[in-house]
């Protein structure tokens, strides 16, 4: 589905990643650990063609990423729900329309008229928040927004990246049980986060892997996680 | 085409995903109506000058004055002597002496209506029409010279071509005219568009990350400049078009300026400029927004 050959990367003269190899194979659950600067976002980007590799190959969906044109790499992001710990917004749209924004502009409008769309809202409890505007949103509430959008799609593979690092414990725990439950329906999820505790409160409901970058390779991590 | 469909068509989620930029909106509109106010003119007075030109080379190619000038009481005779002349010479269509009346007519302006033509030694004109074969002029004056020592011909040439080369000139000149509005037009929309991008360029992250197209993104802003443009230019060429009725009648006060105006199916060209200007806007802010868009990737 998302595979890392002997990835590398480099920004401004320095290496921020090296030799990376990982395969998201369809149905796992994944975290991505490792200080702050350790290139967790890079490595999330570079799962859905946000960056290229200035070494090795990323394969999305069977396709070579350098090989992908922008346009085909909009069609890869269809298939990938990515949320960022800074998620960004149109603010001058209403969560609902956000929300369906991957819709939108798929040209595939109107099937969030069917109900799906409540039914989504409603899943990561936005439905009274529907014809909000992004910035009068909570951080919470922003997370599971773009969760929402993320997921609208139905897509294969759900990136998130720092997702709880805004939000309080109530309230990472609850995108945490929507993650697992995306996971339980068949989707490839990745997490990248330095909450370890959040790795622990999920390898309780779901066979995680969890993955650390040091010193600009991925490895295991250990059992002490 | 099928990003021109969509452009035509609209899609109002589409529209709605890049956000109102109200001020500049305001400019946009306001500097395309600018501009085709302008262009209603520029047309005008390209389409006005190529008509001057081509009266001028049309009728004044084909007509010629003699001018008889001897004393009153041979004036008569040899008027006349002139007209057998001119009837017999070949490449002459019509000739025709000018009556008292009209020669009056023609000094009226100057002289005023009261004029006595008989006191003064004005000279007797004589209008020549030439037929499509035209005549020999070097000829018939040297056959003038032997029978009538008083006829003295001009066919015009000495003063035609400049004037047909000023009006030429001054229809290019309205087209280079033309040709600059349009111009500006798309460097105004270009400039316009940039910023407009440039402003958005968190919109386009979002747009990017949810799996938007370059072609989606782009036509959300080459639709909304290309309906400011036509809209904007609608309105001054309309406005300029009523300025244009409202200008004196050429019939009452006869010339250039106020000859200045469409006539028959020019009235098709001014209808023109605003799907121009869209068209304009179109392009410039489709390579505009594809410049960004690729610079932003």
């Amino acid at each position: 589905m998302i595979e890392l050959e002997n990835v590398a990367y480099s920004y401004g003269g320095g290496e921020l990643l090296s030799d990376i190899s990982l395969k998201l194979a369809p149905g796992s659950f994944h975290f991505l650990t490792g200080p702050s600067g350790a290139g967790k976002t890079t490595l999330m980007k570079l799962c859905y063609g946000a960056l290229l590799p200035t070494a090795g190959n990323v394969r999305l969906f069977g396709a070579d990423v350098r090989g992908l044109d922008r346009d085909d790499i909009a069609l890869v992001r269809r298939r990938v729900g990515v949320v960022h710990q800074d998620v960004k917004f149109l603010d001058h749209l209403g969560v609902a329309e956000n929300v369906c924004l991957p819709l939108t502009v798929s040209g595939r409008q109107s099937e969030a008229g069917n109900g799906d769309l409540d039914e989504l809202m409603s899943w990561v409890g936005l439905t009274n928040r529907a014809g909000a505007l992004p910035p009068e949103l909570s951080g919470g509430e922003r997370q599971r927004a773009a969760l929402a959008r993320a997921v609208i799609m139905s897509p294969d593979v759900v990136l998130a990246d720092e997702p709880t690092g805004n939000i309080d414990w109530e309230m990472s725990q609850r995108l945490l049980r929507l993650l697992i439950e995306l996971n339980k329906m068949g989707k490839t999820v990745l997490i990248a986060t330095h909450d370890l505790s959040l790795i622990r409160a999920t390898k309780a409901h779901v066979q995680a892997r969890v993955l650390r970058i040091a010193n600009r390779r991925v490895q295991l991590a250990g059992a002490d996680l | 085409m099928k990003f021109l469909r969509g452009l035509i068509a609209g899609d109002r989620q589409a529209d709605r995903v890049v956000p109102p930029s109200g001020f500049t909106a305001q400019l946009t509109l306001f500097a395309a109506a600018a501009m085709a106010f302008l262009a209603v003119f520029a047309l005008a007075l390209s389409l006005a000058a190529g008509r001057l030109a081509d009266r001028w080379g049309d009728e004044l190619a084909r007509s010629a004055t003699l001018r008889i000038v001897a004393p009153l009481d041979q004036r008569q005779a040899q008027t006349d002597a002139a007209l057998r002349i001119l009837e017999t010479t070949k490449g002459v269509a019509s000739a025709r002496a000018l009556t008292d009346a009209d020669q009056q007519a023609l000094l009226e302006p100057w002289f005023g209506p009261d004029l006595a033509l008989d006191s003064l030694p004005v000279p007797r004109l004589i209008e020549v029409i030439e037929d499509d074969q035209g005549m020999d002029a070097a000829g018939l004056r040297l056959r003038l010279a032997a029978e009538v020592p008083g006829a003295v011909l001009d066919d015009h040439s000495r003063w035609r071509k400049p004037l047909i080369d000023a009006a030429g000139r001054l229809r290019m000149l309205g087209w280079i005219s033309t040709l600059l509005i349009a111009a500006t037009v798309a460097a105004m929309i270009t400039l316009a568009a940039q910023a407009a991008l440039a402003a958005n360029a968190q919109v386009i992250a979002v747009l990017r990350l949810v799996g938007a197209t370059d072609d989606y993104i782009a036509q959300a802003f080459v639709r909304r400049f290309t309906l400011r443009a036509l809209s904007g230019a609608a309105v001054g060429t309309v406005v300029g078009l009523i300025a244009m009725v409202l200008m004196p009648d050429a019939a009452d006060a006869p010339g250039f300026l106020t000859g200045l105006g469409y006539q028959g199916a020019h009235w098709i060209f001014p209808l023109l400029i605003p799907i121009l200007a869209g068209a304009v806007a179109f392009a410039a802010t489709g390579t505009a927004a594809r410049r960004t868009l690729r610079e932003l990737a």
